[in-house]
C-alpha cells in the first residue's frame, strides 16, 4: 500500500479501530501487542508497567541491605529469596513493557536519569530486622492490594504478570506476617522492635495508594480504559479494613488516633497520612531518594563493561561460529 | 478472547484477606520441607562423633561463608539475570550450610555453642552465629573480599570445580546424612559451575577489559587455590573412616576439568604460589585472613544483639 493511499484511508481506519478498541475493553477482553491501541493508551501503559518495574528493583534495596545481617539462617534463605523474586517480577514486568516498543535498557536508563519514577514507599529507609516482616505485611500487603484488580487489567501482557507476580507476592506477605508474630512471641526488645517498625511503615503504607482521587488526575482515563478497576481511595479504604484485625491478632497498635469502626459504613474510620510529606517524597526530596537511584546507576554503569563483554562475544560467536572463534584468541588480546 | 477471571470477582480480590481466615490459596508452606526427611541420622560404626562434626563444619562453613559473599552481589549485579542467578548460587549454598551445621550439631553437641537458659536460637544457628572467628573451620578462598563481577566468576569456578568433584565422591559417604547432602549439592554445584565456566569464557573471549579484569581476577585467587587440596588431620581421619573425602585425592580430577575451561577461554594457569598459613596453620585450622572478621562481624550483628530472640 502507497503512502498516499494510507493517508486517505487513515481518519476512516483509525475511527473503526477506535471503535474496536473500544469494544473490546467494555467487553473486559484483553488489548494484545499487536492490536491497535490509541497512542495515548501506549503511553500510559509504559509509564505505569515501568513504574511498577522499577518500583520492583528498587525495592530490593531496602530489604537486599538486611540480608547479610538476618538473624538466623532460615530468615536468610527466606529474604534472599524474596529479594530475588522481586529481581524476577521487575523481569517480567520489563517484558511486559518491551511488547510496547521500549526495551529495557531505554527504561531502564529513564529510572536512573530520574524521568520515570519508582513507587515511594522505597525512599524510605529500613532500620531495623522488624521492618523485613513489615514490609512483608504492609507494603506487600498494601501492593497486593493495588495488584489483584491489575490481573484483569485491559493490558494482556501486564495482567498475565500481575496474576504470576500476585500469587509471589501473597507468599511474601505471608512470611513478613509470620516473621513478626515469631517476633511478638519472643523478648521485649523484639516486641518493641515490632511495634517500632509498624508505628514507622503505617502511613507510608497508606500513601502507596497514591493521592486522594480528588487530587488524582490519570485515575478518571484509566479507569475508562480498563487499566485501572477502582480508586485510590477505594483501595486504600479495602486495605484499612483487611490490616486492623490482623494488628489486633499480631498485637500492635496501628499509629492513628482517628482509627475507629464505623458500624453505618461497616468499615473503619481511619486519618489521613501527610500528604505534604508524599509529595515531597514524590519530588524526590524523601529520606533515601538520592540514595536508591544512586545504588542503581552505580550497578548499572559498574557492570557496563559485562554487558558490552557478553555482546562482543555473543556477536562473534554468531559471526564466525563459536569453535572458531574459541581457537582464535587474538581479538581479546 | 474469554474473560479472564478464574474467580468470583470477590474471591478473587480478597487475596489479602486470606492472611487470616485460611491457608487454602497459599502456593507454599512458609516452612521449607526438610530434605533429609527420612534418612539415617545414626552415627556409623566406627567413626569418632567428634571428628564427624568438626568435618561438617568445615564443608558447612565453606558453603556458609561463600553464600554471604555471594549475596552480597544481591541488587549490585551487572543485569537482572545474573543478580538472579548469583541469588540461586548462594541460596544453594546457604541451604548446603544449613544440613552441615545441623548434621555437625546432632553428631557432637558439645561444639554447638551455649547460650543462655532458655534461649530458642536453635543449632544450626547457634553454629553460624555464636562461633568466634578462629571457630570457623571454612577454606580461605571462600572468604576473601569480594572484587568485581569476573573475580566473583572465577571464584566461584574454582570453588565449585572443587567442591562438586568433592561432592560426587561424598555421596557415597559411609554417613548416610552426608550422602544424602552431597547428592542434592552434586545437581546445584554443577549448575554453579556451569554458570562460571560460561562467564569465565565469556569474559575471556569478550573485551580487552573484560579479558584483562579476568585474569586479574584469577591471579588474585589463585594463590588460595592450593589449599583447597591440603588434607587436614580432621579430612584424613574421616576419608580414613569412609565418611569423609581426602581433598588431595581429587586433584587429578580438577585440574582436568579446570584446564578445560582455561584452554577453551586461551588463559595460562598463573605461576605464582600458594598463599602461606601462619606455623602451617590455614583455613582448616581456624587461621584466617581479616577478611573474616568482618564478614562474620556484619553476619552476626544482630543474631549476637538478642541471645534469646526468635526468628
Amino acid at each position: 500500500m502507497s503512502a498516499v493511499a494510507d493517508a486517505e484511508l487513515e481518519p476512516e481506519l483509525e475511527a473503526e479501530l477506535e471503535a474496536r478498541f473500544e469494544a473490546t475493553v467494555r467487553r473486559k477482553d484483553r488489548i494484545e501487542p499487536r492490536d491497535w491501541m490509541p497512542e495515548a493508551y501506549r503511553k500510559t501503559l509504559v509509564r505505569q508497567v515501568a513504574q511498577h518495574a522499577h518500583s520492583e528493583i528498587i525495592g530490593m534495596q531496602p530489604e537486599g541491605a538486611w540480608i547479610g545481617r538476618a538473624p538466623s539462617l532460615r530468615r536468610k534463605a527466606i529474604l534472599l529469596a524474596k529479594v530475588q523474586d522481586e529481581a524476577g517480577h521487575g523481569l517480567y514486568l520489563y517484558s511486559a513493557t518491551e511488547t510496547l516498543g521500549v526495551s529495557r535498557q531505554e527504561l531502564t536508563e529513564m529510572l536512573i536519569g530520574g524521568r520515570q519514577k519508582y513507587s515511594s514507599i522505597f525512599n524510605y529507609p529500613t532500620l531495623s530486622y522488624a521492618d523485613m516482616g513489615t514490609i512483608g505485611w504492609l507494603v506487600d500487603g498494601a501492593a497486593i492490594c493495588n495488584q489483584v484488580p491489575l490481573c484483569r487489567t485491559s493490558f494482556g501482557p501486564y495482567g498475565r504478570a500481575m496474576i504470576r507476580i500476585c500469587k509471589e507476592e501473597s507468599f511474601h506477605q505471608r512470611q513478613g506476617y509470620e516473621l513478626l508474630t515469631t517476633m511478638m512471641r519472643g523478648t521485649d526488645e523484639q516486641r518493641a522492635m515490632v511495634q517500632e517498625s509498624v508505628n514507622r511503615f503505617w502511613w507510608p503504607s497508606l500513601m502507596m495508594f497514591g493521592p486522594p482521587d480528588d487530587a488524582s488526575t490519570n485515575t478518571a482515563q484509566s479507569m475508562a480504559w480498563g487499566i485501572k478497576t477502582h480508586t485510590n481511595d477505594e483501595l486504600r479504604q479495602r486495605f484499612v479494613d483487611m490490616t486492623v484485625p490482623q494488628a489486633e491478632v499480631l498485637g500492635v497498635t496501628l499509629p492513628d488516633p482517628e482509627l475507629a469502626w464505623n458500624e453505618e459504613r461497616g468499615s473503619y474510620d481511619f486519618g489521613q497520612p501527610d500528604w505534604d510529606e508524599f509529595w515531597r517524597v514524590v519530588k524526590g526530596d524523601g529520606p533515601c531518594n538520592a540514595q536508591r537511584v544512586a545504588h542503581r546507576k552505580r550497578a548499572w554503569d559498574e557492570g557496563a563493561w559485562v554487558r558490552e563483554a557478553a555482546l562482543a562475544f555473543a556477536s562473534r560467536a554468531g559471526s564466525a561460529g563459536l569453535e572458531d572463534d574459541v581457537s582464535d584468541g587474538t581479538e581479546a588480546t | 478472547m474469554p474473560d479472564v477471571r478464574t474467580h468470583e470477582p470477590d474471591d478473587h480480590d480478597n487475596a489479602y484477606a486470606g492472611l487470616l481466615v485460611n491457608d487454602v490459596h497459599w502456593a507454599f508452606g512458609t516452612d521449607f520441607e526438610d530434605p533429609l526427611a527420612g534418612v539415617d541420622a545414626t552415627v556409623p560404626d566406627g567413626v569418632e562423633p567428634a571428628a564427624l562434626a568438626t568435618y561438617c563444619l568445615m564443608l558447612g562453613d565453606d558453603a556458609l561463608v561463600m553464600s554471604q559473599r555471594i549475596a552480597e552481589w544481591c541488587s549490585n549485579a551487572p543485569d537482572l539475570e545474573e543478580d538472579i542467578a548469583l541469588s540461586n548460587i548462594a541460596l544453594d549454598l546457604l541451604g548446603q550450610a544449613r544440613l552441615l551445621l545441623a548434621r555437625a550439631a546432632a553428631a557432637d553437641g558439645a561444639q554447638v555453642p551455649a547460650l543462655p537458659d532458655g534461649s530458642p536460637v536453635p543449632d544450626e544457628d547457634r553454629l553460624a552465629y555464636f562461633r568466634d572467628v578462629a571457630q570457623f573451620r571454612n577454606v580461605r578462598l571462600a572468604e576473601v573480599p569480594n572484587g568485581d563481577f569476573a573475580q566473583t566468576v572465577t571464584r566461584i569456578l574454582l570453588f565449585s570445580t572443587w567442591r562438586l568433584a568433592l561432592f560426587e565422591e561424598l555421596s557415597r559417604s559411609r554417613d548416610a546424612v552426608l550422602a544424602a547432602v552431597a547428592a542434592k549439592g552434586v545437581k546445584e554445584l554443577t549448575y554453579h559451575r556451569d554458570f562460571a565456566g560460561r562467564w569465565f569464557l565469556t569474559l575471556a573471549r569478550g573485551t580487552a577489559d573484560s579479558r584483562r579484569r579476568l585474569l586479574a581476577g584469577l591471579d588474585e585467587l589463585w594463590p588460595l587455590w592450593a589449599e583447597l587440596f591440603e588434607t587436614h588431620d580432621v579430612e584424613r581421619a574421616a576419608s580414613g573412616a569412609g565418611v569423609g573425602v581426602d581433598p588431595a585425592g581429587l586433584t587429578a580430577d580438577v585440574d582436568a576439568v579446570l584446564d578445560q575451561v582455561l584452554a577453551a577461554s586461551g588463559v595460562d594457569r598463573p605461576d605464582h604460589g600458594p598463599l602461606g598459613g601462619a606455623h602451617g596453620r590455614r583455613g582448616r585450622d581456624g587461621h584466617h585472613t581479616g577478611a573474616l572478621g568482618s564478614l562474620l562481624e556484619e553476619m552476626q550483628v544482630v543474631a549476637r544483639a538478642h541471645p534469646r530472640g526468635q526468628w
